[in-house]
């Protein structure tokens, strides 16, 4: 087991050097100055464009800024935004917890309702429920997210007046910020209605963001579900007189599970860009509308950093599912 | 059952049917799949001829006519059959002509990705070594990127527009022709068949291009539709995210975007252009399922 672990890390680590790499050039690959790219000016004159350049340490040879980029993210040193002037991984590590929270309750979401309708959509194979199903995942997972949260906010934030548009909570509330996630943060604050209004706003995004992965899990449900109905077992463990649904829930959900948790696995990177369309719609104040707000202002210490914050998540996240996998299934540990 | 056993005797005697035949009467029992197919016809149409099916210019505004609803509301007219936004362009020409833009997206980003996927998925295949650990790390690295978010780091740095978005999307979509490519390549170079091109001589430029690329081609030919459809979307994103296509360009996420403040006022502002998404990516999302059926000889019988 251990031999399997340090595998597959030591696999991740040219990987990330790579990003580290593709970070550090992204800067470089802006047109224009660097100087006045990373200092968020233009017309700056010759003695202060000097100064700057050592200051930044431009005046080195490239794989030697290479080094010292290396150097300070292994310190934790992302820059500043050019905007706020604060450093950038903190600005990212008070943010990210909203990201967190949106994505866990739209993959929640999207197990909740996608995993049974899988499953039922098996088992009751070429019946009308089957075709709603399949015809259903598939319209999701052609959605244009962007267009569909905005459909739903004309739907039940304009004609019902059900819930609100935009942001986490409503402004007469104001949570002091102990885990970062308002769920709780609302719950421990003691304040009348704080948890009803976070759950108000959340409920949107939750379902625009959760979408794809929904259709994405049913369909991989159903078929994961199909295939392991056919199997020998399953007609052995029916002919015992097992009750179907027992059959059904026990024997057969466990091992079509196998790939279905790889594909919530590989959900994750695209939960991701889907955050970064979710978020902007409902001026969600995350990681991903902060990474397109510093795309439009041209805030490249913020983009450079969270290029390579995000990519190194979503590489954890595959991390440990890969090796939470080799947990699970003994025959993948024993393989390589 | 009956007209089965009748087809078999024929079909014996005439020898094999041809395969592009064969994969015919295959895809066509695939309703899906051929409604797809009928609606990217009909949208490749309605994009060829959109000067003429369009009542109105795409870019023209009428001063007289803001935020007018669609015929079939209180205070909408024939004039403008999808009611117009809020500059007063007429919506049913904006979303027509908006086919062209992503149709053409969708086609030069896939051509793109497909040629340039392809070509380094093959050298990956054939020559193991340091192209290979290089070609794939490189490709590890890109999947770690959220495809929207790699798509505004290209666009970060080539610049907001139609085409760089294009190239953006491109570029997100390689791995996956990269990687499909490197699998079958190798799957095909251990088959016998390959080997016997191989002894008799064959030398490498042959043995990928004529001997082993045909043989790869049917999970390609089914990533680049179901590609189609990731292209149109990805870029649609951008456009709405403002990174892409610029107003007053009639592409579909440009439009959504500037009927976002409309939502609650003017909802066939922000309807028509989604539904033209919807209907174009669930087109090519159906046709690609359809062909991995068809091509697909596990599944097949």
């Amino acid at each position: 087991m251990l031999r399997f672990i340090l595998t597959r890390v030591s696999l991740i680590i040219p990987t990330f050097v790579g990003l580290t790499l593709v970070a550090f050039i992204l800067v470089h690959l802006i047109p224009g100055d660097p100087i006045e790219t990373l200092a968020g000016e233009r017309g700056i004159d010759a003695e202060r464009h000097a100064r700057l350049l050592s200051e930044y340490g431009l005046d080195k040879p490239l794989p030697v800024q290479y080094a010292v980029y290396v150097g300070h993210v292994l310190h934790g040193d992302f820059g500043l935004s050019l905007i706020t002037h604060q450093s950038v991984i903190r600005e990212f590590a008070a943010l990210f917890p909203a990201t967190i929270e949106l994505s866990v309750c739209a993959v929640l979401f999207a197990i909740g309702l996608g995993l049974p309708a899988g499953i039922i959509a098996a088992v009751k194979r070429n019946t009308p429920f089957d075709h709603g199903v399949m015809a259903t995942a598939l319209a999701g997972y052609s959605m244009p997210i962007f267009w569909w949260g905005l459909l739903l906010i004309l739907l039940f934030s304009g004609w019902l007046a059900l819930t609100p548009v935009s942001g986490r909570i409503s402004v007469e509330y104001f949570v002091e910020p102990q885990t970062g996630f308002l769920l709780i943060d609302s719950l421990l604050s003691d304040q009348e209605g704080a948890f009803r209004s976070a759950v108000s706003h959340l409920i949107l995004p939750t379902i625009v963001l959760g979408t794809v992965p929904l259709a994405v899990i049913a369909r991989m449900t159903r078929s994961a579900m199909l295939e392991v109905l056919g199997e020998d077992y399953i007609r052995t463990a029916r002919a015992k007189g097992l009750p179907p649904y027992w059959v059904v829930g026990a024997h057969a959900l466990r091992n079509a599970l196998i790939p279905v948790v790889t594909v919530i696995g590989l959900q994750i990177g695209s939960l991701f860009a889907g955050a970064i369309l979710t978020e902007t719609i409902f001026s969600w104040p995350g990681v991903g509308k902060w990474l397109y707000e510093a795309v439009n202002r041209r805030d490249y210490p913020v983009l450079q950093g969270g290029v390579l914050l995000i990519g190194t998540v979503v590489m954890a996240v595959n991390l440990g599912i890969d090796l939470l996998y080799g947990l699970i299934n003994p025959r993948i540990r024993h393989t390589r | 059952m009956v007209t089965e056993v009748a087809d078999i005797v024929p079909v014996a005697q005439r020898g094999p049917r041809h395969p592009a035949r064969e994969f015919w009467d295959y895809f066509r029992t695939n309703h899906g799949a051929v409604g797809g197919l009928m609606i990217i016809i009909g949208l490749l149409l309605l994009a060829a001829f959109a000067g003429v099916v369009a009542p109105h210019s795409p870019i023209a505004t009428h001063n007289d006519a803001f935020l007018r609803p669609p015929v079939w509301e209180a205070g909408g007219s024939w004039t403008y059959p999808l009611g117009t936004d809020a500059i007063g362009r007429d919506i049913l020409s904006r979303v027509i002509h908006g086919s062209r833009l992503s149709l053409l997206i969708g086609t030069l980003a896939v051509s793109i990705a497909f040629l340039c996927g392809v070509a380094l998925g093959l050298v990956a295949g054939f020559f193991r070594g340091i192209p290979e650990i290089g070609i794939m790390r490189l490709v590890d690295i890109m999947l770690t990127l959220p495809s929207l978010l790699l798509a505004m780091v290209v666009v970060a740095i080539l610049g907001p527009g139609l085409i760089n978005a294009m190239f953006a999307v491109a570029i997100v979509t390689l791995p996956a022709y990269v990687r499909i490519t490197r699998a079958a390549v190798i799957a095909e170079r251990a088959r016998d068949y390959v080997v016997a091109a191989r002894v008799a001589g064959a030398g490498r430029w042959r043995l990928m291009f004529s001997t082993v690329l045909p043989n790869c081609m049917a999970p390609l030919i089914v990533q680049a539709t179901l590609g189609f459809s990731a292209a149109i979307l990805d870029a649609a994103s951008l456009g709405f995210l403002g990174l892409g296509a610029q107003p007053p360009l009639p592409e579909w996420g440009t439009m959504l975007a500037d009927s976002r403040e409309f939502v609650l006022r003017a909802w066939w502002v922000v309807t028509f252009p989604g539904v033209a998404i919807l209907v174009t990516v669930l087109a090519f999302n159906l046709l690609g399922d359809g062909l991995r059926d068809a091509l697909d000889p596990k599944l097949k019988r």
